[in-house]
């Protein structure tokens, strides 16, 4: 028999990104808030300092900071008729665990969705024609817009500190900044960092070649700043321990070093770790959230009333939650009915490793997750001319290293040994002197990828893991081999000793052994109605009205940028309505 | 996790003090390896596996002009270290099964070895394999044997009666490298040649005063998360 707790006004499940973002709104609101956190309590002052943290074995590689596979996992199939198996170490993607979730170790890179990324569909038909998108591509317009969110990208930017250059102010195109950014009502708050050199030799290049070359949007602050809380923060050094690694500066952006600090002292808010959330409870109608089951620390199972849930757990957890609670329909790939589940996305990224003579200094060590890296945006989005390229959607190409560390960061040219004295010769030739251009793109929803349970396999609890079904299509292959194209010429022309690029081809199945991006998307989409969504712009769920599921699980398809930026601004979207019209008439706020 | 805060920080502080000791004995001349691994008592792994272990880890990363081999750097210790540390007992990976096989390796590891099962059964089918082929153990090999032997594990080339050939020199390499390259204090990368080597600064982690002059030659050592800059 469970516990029963004293009921609050709202429950919110995960205590990452937008747990902090809804814990602060609901409690500027006057609600009574508990937060429940199934990992454990992590602040910079404790978790992150130096020189500790400066430990690439312990975090870069085992892990310290990921959600521990051994207790949960998800189960990956290539195809719908495939037996999936777990992911039982960790490759493909990294999953956060405790509080400020993946919050913590994100590299920063933060991102607006471009205006057409929110209204892709019908952006495509308009200058492409129906024709252009496959049958197969379940790709569908967000039910909000740039216009809309625009405050709220602007709002977290200044949350976050964010450093960069505006290359669209107001409808003004600025040199130096991404002319294909949709227009931003506001400057960034911070100045661009320095780049890297090899941003710098990026930067050249790809100038040379006519692109627009700038800064990454980094939530890496690069001076002492105080954000809209009142919170400061402290200058980036590039220390290059900071994608998977905690900041001990109080520069990289994260729950802990912008938002958490205001609500500490909230007696309206309590953070519960270690709570383990199993179920979301409803009423006998079905319709109406009571509150969360949990496991806590000791093993209880504990009942947490609410009259208002909210999940901010990381996408995967979110859709997991909902296939649990049997919330909404579950997607059904054979007749394309059903919502939960539907339209799981991922990106798909190549390498191209520049190798440069031993007079040319990388220096790969100097480095922060955003902050110091160039990008080139021409061929991301609907940015360019797709009428002869037959694929939708693009990539972003970046120059410049997170940090050199050398157990995972080593890049050596291909040929070079695996080991004995050849390696260690190709190593020490190579570490200081090889600089990484990288695309990111995006990969769009498909009648055939989706995230159900797993039959087989459990949880440390006994509950079924979430099943994964995706593999590439040929849509991404094309783009894929675009971007790389793209990114290789402009490695020409920063004229290295030669040069390598790691590449999906057609044929190459989804290969979880290797990381490629914790960018995964949708499940719990949002949309116009009950029929092509689990819920609607304001994160609402169209079967359970006071239930409100935020994060990228909510996006139709994925995007060339990293979610970070749509996710907040979605949240404080939502988190607007709920206080100015939820809270004073509960129920729907869009009719199903 | 305070547990494993307090055991990682109980091995840690065990690996950096055995360290001391086995350097003050061997001295830090380059020919001190073997003494060193004399001077070392493994916790884990039996004689016959050590064996193994010290010869593998010499082929894998052998001492050269350019850098300090392996032996030399730690790495056996290291390993060693590992298995008995939560990653070892597999604490890391998902463990349960079922365990399925015939699967394309795309879809990530599906073995049941923990990384200490996997050694255990791994060296000892390594060992019988070697017998088979050249009527003695891997590590009473000449080196050119040792070697043709390792490139067979890492192609499968051979099959083992135990975890396949590929996953386990996986292992065997994976865990070679974290040893050399990884922080001092885990009982490897002994003072950090392996970073100087590369010219990684390991835990110095501050590079305002370069980042208005990238491309320039980077003057400064390592230091270790321990604050050592080494002599």
């Amino acid at each position: 028999m469970a516990t029963r707790k004293k009921k609050v006004d709202a429950v919110i499940v995960g205590y990452g990104w937008t747990g902090a973002i809804m814990a602060k709104t609901l409690t500027d609101a006057g609600l009574s808030v508990v937060a429940l956190e199934r990992g454990p309590a992590r602040d910079t002052s404790r978790d992150f300092e130096y020189p500790r943290v400066a430990d690439e074995l312990r975090y870069g590689v085992r892990g310290e900071l990921w959600q521990p596979l051994a207790k949960e996992t998800v189960t990956i199939r290539h195809g719908v008729g495939d037996v999936a198996v777990p992911y039982r170490k960790y490759g493909s993607f990294v999953l956060g665990n405790g509080v400020g979730g993946a919050g913590v170790h994100w590299n920063g890179q933060l991102w607006r969705a471009s205006p057409e990324d929110l209204r892709l569909r019908s952006h495509y038909e308009e200058r492409y024609g129906k024709a252009f998108i496959p049958d197969e591509m379940t790709i569908q317009d967000y039910p909000v817009s740039f216009e809309e969110l625009e405050p709220h990208f602007d709002h977290f930017e200044k949350v976050c500190g964010v450093s960069g250059t505006a290359g669209n102010l107001r409808g003004v195109i600025k040199t130096g900044g991404n002319p294909f950014e949709g227009p931003r009502s506001d400057d960034f708050p911070s100045p661009a960092l320095p780049p890297v050199y090899a941003a710098q030799l990026f930067d050249k290049a790809a100038a040379q070649m006519g692109y627009s070359p700038f800064p990454q949007p980094a939530a890496n602050s690069s001076r002492a700043y105080t954000n809209p809380y009142g919170v400061r923060m402290g200058p980036c050094n590039m220390c290059g321990y900071c994608e998977l690694f905690g900041c001990f500066m109080y520069s990289k952006a994260s729950p802990q070093t912008t938002i958490h600090p205001i609500l500490r002292d909230r007696a309206q808010l309590e953070v519960r770790t270690g709570a383990h959330v199993t179920r979301i409870l409803r009423d006998n109608t079905g319709t109406i959230a009571t509150g969360v089951l949990y496991i806590d620390e000791s093993g209880h199972e504990v009942e947490q009333p609410a009259d208002i849930v909210v999940l901010c757990a990381f996408q995967m957890h979110n859709v997991r939650l909902l296939l649990l609670s049997g919330i909404g329909e579950p997607y059904d790939p054979s007749t394309g009915n059903g919502v939960v589940g539907k339209n799981y996305a991922y990106q798909m990224c190549s390498l191209t490793n520049a190798f440069f003579d031993e007079d040319v200094n990388i220096n790969p060590f100097i480095g922060a997750g955003a902050a110091g890296l160039r990008v080139v945006d021409d061929f991301n989005s609907d940015h360019f001319d797709h009428s002869d390229q037959g694929f939708v959607g693009g990539s972003l190409i970046f120059a410049g290293g997170t940090g050199g560390r050398p157990i995972e960061q080593m890049m050596l040219p291909p040929g070079a040994p695996a080991w004995g004295v050849g390696w260690k010769s190709a190593a020490r030739k190579h570490y200081l002197h090889t600089a990484p251009v990288g695309t990111q793109g995006s990969v769009m929803s498909y009648r055939d990828s989706y995230l159900s349970l797993d039959p087989t396999y459990r949880d440390s609890y006994g509950h079924p893991l979430l099943r994964i079904t995706f593999d590439w299509h040929d849509n991404e292959y094309r783009m894929a081999a675009f971007s790389s194209q793209r990114a290789e010429e402009i490695v020409r022309a920063m004229e290295p000793e030669t040069y390598s690029t790691f590449l999906m081809k057609p044929g190459d199945h989804y290969d979880v052994r290797i990381y490629q991006s914790t960018h995964t998307t949708g499940g719990a989409i949002m949309g116009k109605s009950r029929f092509d969504s689990v819920i609607n712009r304001y994160s609402q769920s169209w079967d359970v009205p006071n239930l409100f599921v935020m994060g990228a699980s909510a996006f139709p398809q994925n995007m060339g940028y990293n979610p970070t930026g749509l996710v907040a601004a979605l949240a404080y979207f939502a988190s607007d309505q709920i206080r100015t019209a939820y809270l004073r008439s509960p129920g729907r706020l869009v009719d199903a | 996790m305070i547990d494993t805060l307090t055991r990682r920080s109980f091995l840690a502080g065990a690996a950096a003090a055995a360290a001391t000791l086995t350097a003050a004995c061997a001295g830090s001349s380059s020919d001190g390896s073997a003494r060193i691994n004399r001077a070392y008592d493994p916790a884990y792994f039996t004689a016959d596996e050590w064996a193994f272990i010290v010869a593998a880890v010499d082929r894998l990363i052998p001492a050269s002009e350019e850098g300090p081999g392996g032996i030399q750097s730690g790495v056996a210790e290291f390993i060693d270290r590992q298995m008995e540390s939560p990653y070892g007992y597999g604490a890391f990976a998902y463990m349960s099964g079922p365990f399925l096989t015939d699967l394309p390796p795309s879809l990530g590891y599906q073995l049941r070895y923990t990384p200490r099962e996997m050694y255990r059964s791994g060296i000892a089918a390594a060992d019988a394999a070697a017998h088979r082929s050249y009527s003695a153990r891997f590590s009473d090999l000449a080196i050119d044997r040792q070697d043709e032997f390792l490139r067979s594990l890492e192609t499968g080339a051979i099959t083992l009666e135990g975890p396949p050939a590929e996953a386990f020199f996986e292992q065997l390499l994976r865990n070679t490298k974290e040893g050399y390259f990884a922080d001092p204090m885990y009982g490897g990368n002994r003072h950090m040649g392996a970073w100087k080597m590369i010219g990684f600064p390991g835990a110095r982690a501050d590079f305002t005063d370069w980042m208005d002059q990238q491309g320039r030659h980077y003057p400064y050592g390592p230091v270790s998360v321990n604050g050592s800059k080494d002599r």
